[in-house]
């Protein structure tokens, strides 16, 4: 149960300026049914060139709600400067603040009046960069390919965890991994080199793991094997094998052949693998 | 105000034939069932008496029943066991539908080594069974497939699996903590090698749950520590709670006729009403191989949180398969592997009755929940564009 404050509950259930207004001076609409909330804002002003009537109309939760109620109420009887200048912040104050999870609500507020103000002004909205890859969250392929390259996703999950494109109904998974495959071709060739520059050794050993997980272990997989990374001691990298590799009697060559050349190649040239028992 | 309470999926009401059966064992009979006095001993016997009515539950023998603490344990211990005594197996067979007690660990697993399969559901929540049994090869360790979804109510076909996967000699395990005390399970003539199921679904407390293993099964303590349940379970035993769990059996198999026959027409009673007094709904899920108590219902174009908000001013308590309760803006990954469109994900509601419902509350319910879903759909930017 979410923790909302009195005044949230009655923006909610007795919300103020509920519609659309007729030939309205300026409209704002932010969000989709994808995301789960999306509100329309509209605004007339007088001769005052003040802010004479506000509507909403949103579907969201009960603090999406509460804070398009809000913002009807607080833009009302200001100019168009003095109501560009309220944040979401303004917003979650007047209902009393709003629990962390839900600032997004406020934001949404906001951005709707910014796209109003805009409106009004004749400015051109912002064009959308790129071409539109998941429709379900309308993310582009300049948004997928930033993150991915900014934070080195390396799979579809990665990229909907960060941007939520591919959350949805699924059918642009496959453009999202061309664009993920494609990044991936060049950083494998960078990634080495900028990595092998002094590594701390909390970095060392993260990157040691990571290494063990991404590359190495998928590869022993395959014959039945999988390791363990016991000990990172200087340069010397401690491990353990298991499965087949194990009792493998050629153990000794899968490490110091493959483990050992794929941390060197990724991680650092001077490390030496050895095995525990 | 009073209470509607149709959030049984969620947690039930403890029964007051199961709080009097618990009561002396909190107050006068607080011995340590492990004791060699009689003091505790004529404890352990009691133990012994609520093994055997939640074993008769589920048609199985006393000795292959193992209390833990909640569910979630139960379902713990089951998967940790079958990897830990398969050593050499990696491959771990489940849903995309299972409960966090089952998905998340399986995605914990997967990051420390193992290969995890999710098989499919269709749009109806049916599982994609050619999928699952392709997917099993001689490194699969464990499948673990559910008896019946939280969120819509669907059941499975578990026995079907656990033959199919008992063929080909790998352990097979499922949660049924929403199918036990709801639907007749007869383990003895199955072939399910472990089963968990927890306490506060079937009217007894939170924090006891139990893990049937069929006889014969490797198992590999999750707890180690004393001889408690034969070593298979460290800690000094829940007693009252057992003892509540025992009584919880025993009540819900003298009402189990009753769940799929009085609770199944309220529940049906309750869906029809809605579903005709509010259009743009419908039922997330199949509705013949279902649990008599459970209905998921779609209300497009509005949002869950708000609507339960709503309806809490009457006192109704229900769930939502929508994202904004958990401060995601996602929905519900069972409704989103069904496919459930947006539209309907978001304004999704779950109602899950018990055998304390009356008709009065299912009608109170269909009274006041239209004009809730009219009034915030009047609010909505989508709703008149969209009709
Ligand atoms: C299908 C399913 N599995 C597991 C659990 C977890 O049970 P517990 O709360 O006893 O840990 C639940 C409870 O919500 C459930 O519905
Ligand atoms: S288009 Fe549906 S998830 Fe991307």
């Amino acid at each position: 149960m979410w923790e909302y404050t009195e005044k949230t509950k009655d923006h909610f259930l007795n919300p103020r300026n509920v519609g659309v207004i007729n030939e309205p001076d300026g409209i704002g609409e932010v969000g989709s049914l994808a995301c789960g909330d999306a509100l329309k804002l509209t605004f007339k002003l007088d001769k005052t060139q003040r802010i004479a009537d506000a509507k909403f109309q949103t579907f969201g939760c009960a603090s999406a709600i509460a804070s398009s109620s809000a913002l009807t109420e607080m833009i009302k009887g200001l100019t168009l400067e003095e109501a560009g200048k309220i944040t979401n912040e303004d917003i979650a104050d007047y209902l009393g603040g709003l629990p962390k999870e839900k600032m997004h609500c406020s934001v949404m507020g906001r951005d709707a009046l910014d796209k109003a103000i805009t409106y009004y002004r004749g400015e051109s909205q912002k064009k959308i960069e790129g071409e539109i890859i998941c429709e379900c969250f309308g993310v582009t392929d300049l948004e997928i390919k930033r993150a991915v390259a900014k934070n080195g996703l390396a799979t579809i999950d990665d990229v909907t965890n960060y941007i939520k494109a591919g959350g949805g109904c699924g059918k642009c998974h496959e453009k999202i991994q061309d664009i993920i495959n494609q990044q991936s071709i060049g950083t494998i060739q960078i990634q080495p080199k900028m990595k092998k520059k002094a590594l701390t050794n909390i970095q060392k050993i993260k990157l040691i793991e990571e290494t063990l997980a991404r590359e190495i272990q998928p590869a022993l997989a395959k014959d039945g094997g999988d390791i363990e990374l016991i000990d990172v001691d200087g340069d010397k990298v401690t491990v353990k094998l298991r499965g087949t590799c194990a009792t493998c009697s050629k153990s000794q060559i899968t490490l110091k052949n493959y483990v050992e050349t794929k941390l060197r190649e990724l991680v650092s040239d001077s490390l030496e693998v050895q095995e525990v028992n | 105000m009073a209470v509607i309470y149709a959030d049984n999926n969620a947690t039930t009401q403890i029964a007051s034939s199961v709080l009097n059966e618990m009561l002396p064992y909190l107050k006068e009979y607080y011995g340590n069932p492990s004791s060699m006095h009689t003091f505790g001993g004529q404890v352990g016997k009691k133990i012994q008496e609520a093994r055997a009515q939640t074993a008769s539950l589920l048609n199985a023998a006393p000795e292959e029943i193992l209390f833990t603490s909640c569910g979630t344990e139960s379902d713990s211990t089951a998967i940790r066991a079958a990897i830990k005594s398969n050593p050499s197996k990696k491959h771990i067979v489940t849903t995309r539908v299972e409960h966090p007690a089952v998905k998340n660990l399986c995605e914990q697993l997967a990051k420390e080594g193992f290969r995890i399969t999710f098989v499919p559901v269709d749009q109806n929540g049916a599982l994609d069974l050619d999928f699952l049994y392709q997917s099993l090869t001689d490194d699969t360790a464990i499948v673990s497939i559910m008896w019946a979804n939280n969120e819509t109510g669907v059941i499975f076909p578990v026995e079907e699996i656990a033959s199919v996967v008992k063929g080909k000699g790998i352990a097979f395990h499922t949660d049924a903590v929403q199918a036990v005390g709801k639907i007749p399970i007869d383990l003895k003539n199955s072939d399910i090698d472990m089963l968990s199921l927890s306490g506060h679904k079937l009217h007894a407390p939170k924090g006891i749950g139990a893990l049937y293993i069929r006889k014969g099964t490797k198992f590999s303590p999750f707890l180690i520590g004393g001889h408690q349940e034969k070593g298979r379970r460290g800690g000094t035993e829940n007693v009252a709670s057992i003892i509540g769990l025992g009584a919880a059996s025993k009540f819900s198999q003298e009402l189990m006729t009753k769940e799929n026959t009085d609770v199944k027409i309220l529940r049906d009673t309750l869906e029809k009403g809605l579903l005709e007094k509010i259009e743009h709904s419908f039922v997330n899920g199949a509705k013949e191989r279902r649990l008599p108590n459970t209905t998921s219902i779609a209300f497009e174009y509005v949002e869950g949180e708000a609507i339960l908000l709503m309806m809490d001013q009457f006192g109704i308590c229900a769930s939502s398969g929508s994202a904004c309760t958990s401060g995601s803006l996602e929905p519900s990954h069972v409704l989103r592997a069904m496919g459930v469109p947006f539209t309907a994900a978001h304004g999704t509601i779950r109602f899950s009755l018990s055998t304390y419902n009356t008709m009065e509350e299912v009608n109170f319910i269909i009274e006041k929940l239209p004009p809730i879903i009219q009034t915030l759909r009047n609010m909505s930017p989508f709703w008149k564009q969209n009709q």
